[in-house]
């Protein structure tokens, strides 16, 4: 009797168990459908062309359910997006590069016990406190500076988008740094290099996978950052002319006019195709750092 | 000898430059902490730290109550899943289809996770803006999180511990429950911790699925009235979302000390947490070393 208790019990955990792991496929199915059904709207219903959506700068779309003479052309945000987060990671990638070195290879000591839990901290912080900072300090800042009407401009943007990622890919980097053999160092010392010479030379391009990987996931989380980026972006609606004008990123076009349209409009799938747009661009990333792995496995077996 | 010279230089050159870097954003760190704190707790008034429509606190509460929900939710899911991909499928092709899936969900951007929650657990079930809904979506971005870290906690015990539990005559799920689960139950912990770090933070997910407002009587104990702090189905702002909304709508005279504020208390949460996080870390290094010690 008490046997049988026992395999009724193994069964139903053993299902239970089955059935979490079946939620987490089914969540994100949910999640990739509902957003090909909702994003695909706007080529489906509304008739407009995928070439229309990725290359128009006319974005004025109907806030009705019969779309009559709306645009719906995202490349003032697409191109607002690229070049935001591009410059950001042309700003912290040789940061991130330099302090990740300091800490692994010139004073791992202090690295492991100060360093790392200070990019820790700097990694946890929530992106709304650095999009208020930067909305409160930067602004003003970038406008008097460089003597600009306003200061919300997609250079503000970038430089708080660089603040954010520069933590996320030093930690990455630092940690391919140091999963380096620590032959392969002594080797180079070995042959007379200096420290200079054997971090570029050795150190550097044996943990190139693993930096890629971090400069990948920090772009990832460029990408998807909405609320910091709105607050100093500009959210203006026009191409950008220069580093210093307001424009808008898909992100925040969607953060700020989502509430104002209404279910089934034009408008309103016009915001969820920049959506699937996103989720596209996120396995992209995934997709990426995927080959780089399969890559360093490569190199690992020759 | 030339060659050697410029090296040597080059050597000490670039030595500085990392120094300088690194000491650079240690500084960078130090001041934007230490000013975002002070600026934020310097600057308040005493009604601000009121659980009143003028104080700060009901937010704090709702910030909390709503990361406790969606850890309620996404704890038992991940850890489930976790178990699942580590035990259950190993290697199979449904493991990397789960794989696939939490890999997935943690790169997702959380405008769209916010959208989905929107669509799914708002516009779809016809109720009104609500803190269930928001730790739903909060739950979406935490299960990963969880997830990843049980499985890999599971995957780093000893094969010998699974061995030992079969040997006993102890059945599969016997073996997880009363082995391998407690033995890595500080490591889920962490994992936990860290979710809840995500959660504090979150905003663009919350956007559209908890509300921007807020409206609580804490002498109303009815958990159906919309005015209970802890009905789960009234619209709740929290301190980030707060941040935003004194952004886009700043009404109130103070509403930027109030948002200097949150930020303040966000910035504490982080700190608190990280520390809570590596204690719990380090204290489980010393455990899994003394260990080994003891089976030389």
């Amino acid at each position: 009797m008490r046997q049988k208790g026992m395999f009724q019990k193994e069964y139903f955990w053993r299902y239970l168990i089955l059935l979490c792991g079946a939620a987490v496929i089914a969540v994100t199915a949910a999640i990739g459908i509902f957003l090909f059904y909702k994003g695909a709207g706007t080529f489906t219903v509304f008739g407009h062309s995928i070439s229309e959506f990725l290359f128009s700068r006319d974005f004025h779309p109907n806030d009705s359910m019969t779309g009559e003479n709306g645009t719906v052309g995202a490349a003032i945000f697409i191109v607002g997006s690229l070049v935001s987060c591009g410059l950001a990671i042309l700003i912290a990638t040789p940061l991130s590069l330099a302090s990740a070195i300091f800490s692994v290879e010139i004073l791992p000591k202090f690295g492991e016990r100060f360093f790392r839990p200070a990019v820790d901290i700097f990694v946890g912080i929530p992106s709304i406190v650095y999009g208020w900072t930067g909305l409160t300090i930067l602004v003003p800042f970038v406008r008097r500076t460089f003597a600009l009407p306003y200061g919300n401009t997609v250079f503000t943007a970038s430089l708080v988008l660089s603040v954010m990622i520069f933590p996320s890919i030093t930690s990455v980097a630092a940690d391919a740094l140091r999963a380096v053999p620590q032959e392969l160092r002594a080797a180079a010392y070995g042959m007379g290099c200096t420290r200079w010479q054997m971090i570029r030379k050795v150190a550097v391009p044996a943990a190139s996978g693993g930096i890629y990987t971090g400069i990948i996931l920090g772009l990832a989380r460029a990408f998807g950052e909405a609320l910091a980026v709105a607050m100093v972006i500009g959210k203006s609606r026009t191409m950008l002319t220069g580093l210093f004008s307001a424009t808008s990123s898909l992100t925040t076009v969607i953060a700020s006019n989502m509430g104002n349209t209404f279910d089934g409009t034009e408008y309103n799938s016009a915001l969820w195709t920049m959506a699937l747009l996103l989720f596209l661009i996120s396995l992209l990333f995934i997709f990426a750092i995927h080959l780089l792995a399969k890559k360093g496995e490569m190199h690992g077996k020759n | 000898m030339e060659r050697i010279k410029k090296a040597k230089l080059a050597d000490a050159c670039m030595t500085a430059v990392f120094c300088c870097v690194a000491g650079a954003f240690l500084l960078l760190l130090l001041v934007f902490a230490s000013y975002v704190i002070l600026r934020g707790f310097l600057g308040a008034s005493p009604e601000m730290f009121t659980f009143t429509r003028k104080g700060m606190m009901n937010q704090l509460f709702n910030t909390v109550y709503l990361v406790f929900l969606s850890l309620l939710i996404s704890a038992p899911l991940g850890i489930g899943a976790g178990i699942c991909l580590s035990e259950y499928t190993r290697g199979g092709k449904l493991s990397e289809l789960i794989r696939m899936c939490i890999e997935t969900l943690s790169s997702l951007p959380s405008i769209v996770v916010g959208l989905f929650g929107y669509l799914v657990f708002i516009l779809m079930t016809g109720f009104k803006w609500n803190l269930l809904a928001g730790a739903l979506a909060v739950s979406i971005l935490c299960l990963p999180l969880i997830t990843s870290t049980t499985c890999d906690a599971m995957r780093n015990l000893p094969d010998a511990y699974r061995a030992g539990g079969m040997g006993l005559g102890a059945t599969k799920w016997q073996t997880v429950s009363h082995i391998l689960l407690p033995a890595c139950l500080p490591r889920i912990f962490t994992g936990m911790i860290l979710a809840a770090g995500r959660g504090f933070g979150e905003a663009a997910a919350l956007l559209y699925t908890a509300g921007m407002s807020t409206d609580l009587n804490w002498s109303n104990w009815n958990l159906l009235s919309p005015t209970c702090p802890l009905n789960p189905m009234r619209p709740g702002e929290t301190l980030s979302l707060y941040i935003w909304s004194s952004f886009t709508e700043s009404t109130a005279a103070n509403a930027q000390k109030a948002a200097n504020l949150s930020a303040a208390i966000l910035m504490l949460l982080v700190l608190v947490f990280n520390l809570l996080v590596r204690k719990l870390s380090q204290h489980i290094d010393r455990k899994s070393l003394g260990e080994t010690v003891c089976s030389k």
